[in-house]
């Protein structure tokens, strides 16, 4: 009588093959397709283009020019339409981008509705004057190449919370190149290296 | 004298004899920090006043009759002090009832600033905390905020609405305290007028005074030097170390702030000291 419960099987190669087909196929269900059903891409309104209306560009504007601090230590963000009437009055170029802008928005004295990459959830406050005025950081330390790019990315926005995925990043292991995210973890990881203090009402309102 | 470990610890004085009941102070808090109107605003027990204005008589009959106002904020106890049942309570640290009890971290108790917080995000909805205040300065939001006939478009972006099944509560405007950090960041002065709460700014007859506990040159400060005989706390005795004072010259409304017995004399406490 053969004591069959006992009997030790060695793995065939085919074990193998099927267990690496099963990590190939799950590891690519989790990396690609998860991403792709949880983010919804969402159309920028036209091409914004920072090379050319960076220093470097044609049109020569510092980012200081354009993102600004008002008098009383805000950040205005995303100038608004008015700023890009000084040179885009009349239609210059060919681009059809630059055309719905003259013809839509600054005709139509309607704001550009961007959809800003960075964005936080509502309930975190986040304070361009303490990184950039006070702590002497650069743009690109958070934004990544952001001011220098020709074409806008797409945006996608999350389909559950609405929230952009520049702040969980965009590959799970953090180190993609650009952009960086910005999660809380993040935040905090800089903070404790900096003194910065813990509380929550630091960085939430 | 509530232990200051930090830099700043804000607080506020309430002159009871100065407030008139009006309720500008809740109104105004309710509109800077994105407090809506529920459909049966009736149900008080689910309707949401982060400051609310309460009213306590002296009991006699007419012509004696005697009326206070009590506006009630969050007391943002510091909770360290040894109190009546607590006499060997942890000079440093903090035993704040709401944050002692919050088992998902939703609220703390900022170092710096005094300020006890409250990130509704976090917050899980079991209602501890509710029930370890004692001064009812918390709320549940039974039901999310209709924000009729797009009202939600005229909502503070300083302050993040919350939805239901959270707890919220006053937070001392901690909004604007930020945006004094800004000013300063850009090179300009954080003043003491740089940061006052909502209330302060509405009440017409001047009767909230906010400000650094810390800083002798605020008026809170100085008030609390200069009428530290009349100042007194709101359940003093519990030891849970509120940072909003009140002030009156009557000596029943002071009775009133806590649970003397009938005849039981006025346990004074250092105040301002
Ligand atoms: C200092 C002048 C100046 C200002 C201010 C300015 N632009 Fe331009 N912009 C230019 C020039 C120059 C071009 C190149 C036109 C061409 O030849 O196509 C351009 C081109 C564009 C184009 C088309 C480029 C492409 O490659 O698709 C867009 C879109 C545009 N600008 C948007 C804006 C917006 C939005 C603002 C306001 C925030 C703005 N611009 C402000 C000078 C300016
Ligand atoms: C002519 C005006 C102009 C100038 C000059 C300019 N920007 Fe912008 N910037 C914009 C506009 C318009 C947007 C919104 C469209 C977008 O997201 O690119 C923007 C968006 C951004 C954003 C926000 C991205 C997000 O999260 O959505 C960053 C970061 C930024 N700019 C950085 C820079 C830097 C760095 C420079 C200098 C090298 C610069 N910008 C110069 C007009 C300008
Ligand atoms: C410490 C990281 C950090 C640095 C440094 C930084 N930013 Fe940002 N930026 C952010 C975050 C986070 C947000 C999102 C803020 C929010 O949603 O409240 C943001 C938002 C923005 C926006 C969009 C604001 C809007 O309208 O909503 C612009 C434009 C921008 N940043 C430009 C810049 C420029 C230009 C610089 C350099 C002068 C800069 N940032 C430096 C982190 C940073
Ligand atoms: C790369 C480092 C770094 C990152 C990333 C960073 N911070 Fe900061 N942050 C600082 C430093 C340094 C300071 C202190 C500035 C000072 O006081 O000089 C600061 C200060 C602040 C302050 C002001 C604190 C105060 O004292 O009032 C706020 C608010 C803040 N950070 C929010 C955020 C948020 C939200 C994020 C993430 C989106 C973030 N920070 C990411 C470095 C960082
Ligand atoms: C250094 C800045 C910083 C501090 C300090 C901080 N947070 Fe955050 N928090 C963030 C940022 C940025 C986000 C948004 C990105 C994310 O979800 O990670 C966030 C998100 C959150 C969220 C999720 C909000 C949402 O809508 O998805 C919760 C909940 C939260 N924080 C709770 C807390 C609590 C509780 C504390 C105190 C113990 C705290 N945070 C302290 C920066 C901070």
């Amino acid at each position: 009588m053969t004591e069959q419960g006992h009997e030790h099987k060695r793995r065939s190669p085919a074990d193998w093959w099927l267990f690496v087909v099963g990590l190939v196929l799950f590891s690519a269900i989790g990396w690609v397709v998860t991403p792709a059903i949880i983010y919804a891409e969402k159309p920028q309104p036209l091409n914004f283009n920072h090379k050319l209306h960076g220093p470097d560009g044609d049109a020569g504007k510092s980012c200081e020019d354009c993102h600004s601090f008002r008098d009383d230590g805000s950040f205005a963000g995303i100038p608004r339409v008015e700023s890009c009437l000084e040179c885009h009055e009349e239609v210059m170029g060919e681009t059809p981008d630059e055309k719905k802008l003259v013809e839509v928005y600054i005709k139509g004295k309607k704001p550009i509705p961007w959809r800003v990459y960075a964005k936080q959830p509502p309930c975190v406050y986040f304070s361009h004057a303490a990184h950039v005025k006070n702590a002497g950081m650069e743009c690109t330390e958070c934004h990544g190449d952001h001011g220098t790019t020709e074409k806008l990315r797409p945006y996608q926005e999350n389909r559950l919370t609405g929230y952009s995925r520049d702040i969980w990043g965009w590959a799970i292991h953090g180190w993609a190149d650009p952009p960086e995210r910005m999660k809380m973890d993040d935040c905090a990881d800089c903070h404790r290296e900096n003194g910065v203090r813990e509380a929550c009402f630091v960085c939430h309102k | 004298m509530p232990v200051a470990t930090g830099e700043h610890l804000y607080g506020m004085v309430i002159d009871v004899d100065k407030c008139t009941g009006c309720g500008a102070c809740s109104v105004a808090c309710m509109s800077e920090n994105n407090i809506g109107t529920l459909p049966d605003e009736t149900d008080k027990i689910r309707s949401i006043t982060w400051l609310r204005v309460y009213q306590i008589d002296n009991g006699r009959p007419y012509p004696d009759t005697e009326v206070a106002f009590f506006p009630r904020p969050c007391m943002h106890c510091g909770g360290s002090w040894g109190g009546f049942f607590q006499q060997d309570a942890d000079p440093e640290g903090h035993h704040t009832p709401c944050v002692s009890v919050c088992p998902a971290t939703a609220t703390d108790y900022d170092d710096e600033t005094g300020i006890v917080s409250q990130i509704p995000t976090r917050c899980i909805g079991c209602r501890y905390c509710v029930a370890a205040c004692p001064y009812h300065a918390r709320y549940f939001n039974w039901y999310d905020v209709p924000w009729p006939g797009g009202l939600e478009q005229s909502l503070s972006p300083y302050v993040a609405p919350r939805m239901r099944g959270v707890v919220e509560k006053c937070t001392f405007c901690y909004h604007r305290y930020q945006q004094a950090r800004d000013k300063e960041f850009a090179g300009g002065e954080f003043g003491e007028m740089d940061y006052q709460t909502a209330c302060t700014e509405a009440c017409p007859s001047g009767a909230i005074t906010f400000g650094d506990l810390n800083n002798p040159e605020h008026q809170v400060s100085k008030l609390l030097r200069q009428r530290h005989k009349h100042a007194f706390r709101l359940l003093e005795r519990l030891g849970t170390n509120p940072k909003v004072y009140y002030m009156t010259k009557r000596e029943w409304v002071r009775k009133r702030a806590d649970n003397y017995l009938p005849g039981e004399k006025i346990h004074r406490f250092a105040v301002g000291s």
